[in-house]
């Protein structure tokens, strides 16, 4: 299947940029950013706390599907302007990503549909690789953690 | 995470090869015709020794390929290994595709609580 969404990520930068258009009005796309019940639904996280405000704050909490592993994240919302922008930052808690500056444009294309802009800055460009491989390594750790298991029984 | 440090160690890949400038012209030059090492290193103002340690890199890492020619060695672009950059990407562009189809599908049968 091809894919619809784009990630820009040139060779030794420290930003990439994701891009995706929608078969939504631009006012239904924003919504999903905006109603913490729809962002629970698609980003697969738990919303404690989404602040659409400028300075205000958000916090998630992801529990992995299968163990007790709980991954946390928030960051600040720089500037909130609604069907337009998001500039916020966002950190992975007790991970050694560190802190993304996120930029969220908000598009109308037609009617019917929308694109969305997201310019992600890394403080290093081998902090940004280091994010761009975690769906290979999540991989690669579940099944180290899945050995560690087996073997911490054999104890 | 501990097992980052492992992945993050491996030297001499694609990627370590193309985050240096003059390496990157190299590959451009070289992946317009095949060159002899000596044809590579006039294009450049550095050193013969700096350029032939850059395409000893390249090769090492399959981006060029040798071909000997009668009595020259001519170094050849490898696209296929190109390709891995692109496929490096890929579980990173498929993780924020899947995220923004399920946003979409919602979406499409979100109806407004609040008219008007």
């Amino acid at each position: 299947m091809k894919l619809k969404t784009n990630v820009d990520a040139d060779t030794g930068k420290q930003d990439l940029v994701i891009t995706r258009e929608f078969e939504l009005p631009l006012e239904l796309l924003f919504k999903a950013y905006e109603d913490p019940e729809i962002v629970e639904q698609w980003m697969g996280t738990k919303v404690l706390k989404l602040e659409n405000k400028n300075h205000g704050s958000y916090q998630f909490e992801t529990t992995a599907p299968k163990g007790d592993m709980v991954l946390k994240m928030n960051g600040v919302i720089h500037e909130f302007s609604p069907n337009k922008r998001i500039t916020r930052t966002f950190e992975m808690e007790n991970a050694q990503f560190g802190v993304q500056l996120e930029f969220l444009e908000f598009e109308k294309l037609t009617d019917d549909t929308s694109k969305l802009t997201m310019h992600v800055i890394y403080k290093s460009g081998a902090q940004r690789d280091q994010v761009l491989q975690l769906p290979f390594t999540q991989g690669i750790n579940m099944a180290h953690n899945r050995l560690q298991d087996i073997v911490s029984k054999l104890k | 995470m501990q097992s980052n440090s492992s992945i993050m160690k491996t030297r001499r890949d694609i990627f370590q090869a193309i985050a240096d400038p003059t390496r990157r012209a190299i590959l451009t030059l070289v992946a317009l015709q095949a060159m002899t090492p000596g044809a590579i290193a006039d294009s450049f103002d550095s050193s013969r020794q700096t350029i032939s340690k850059h395409i000893q890199i390249l090769t090492e890492c399959e981006l060029l390929e040798q071909e000997q020619s009668g009595r020259e060695i001519y170094y050849h672009f490898n696209p296929n290994k190109m390709k891995e950059i692109a496929e490096w990407l890929l579980p990173f562009t498929k993780l924020w595709d899947d995220r923004f189809n399920k946003l979409e599908a919602i979406m499409k049968k979100h109806k407004p609580k609040k008219t008007e």
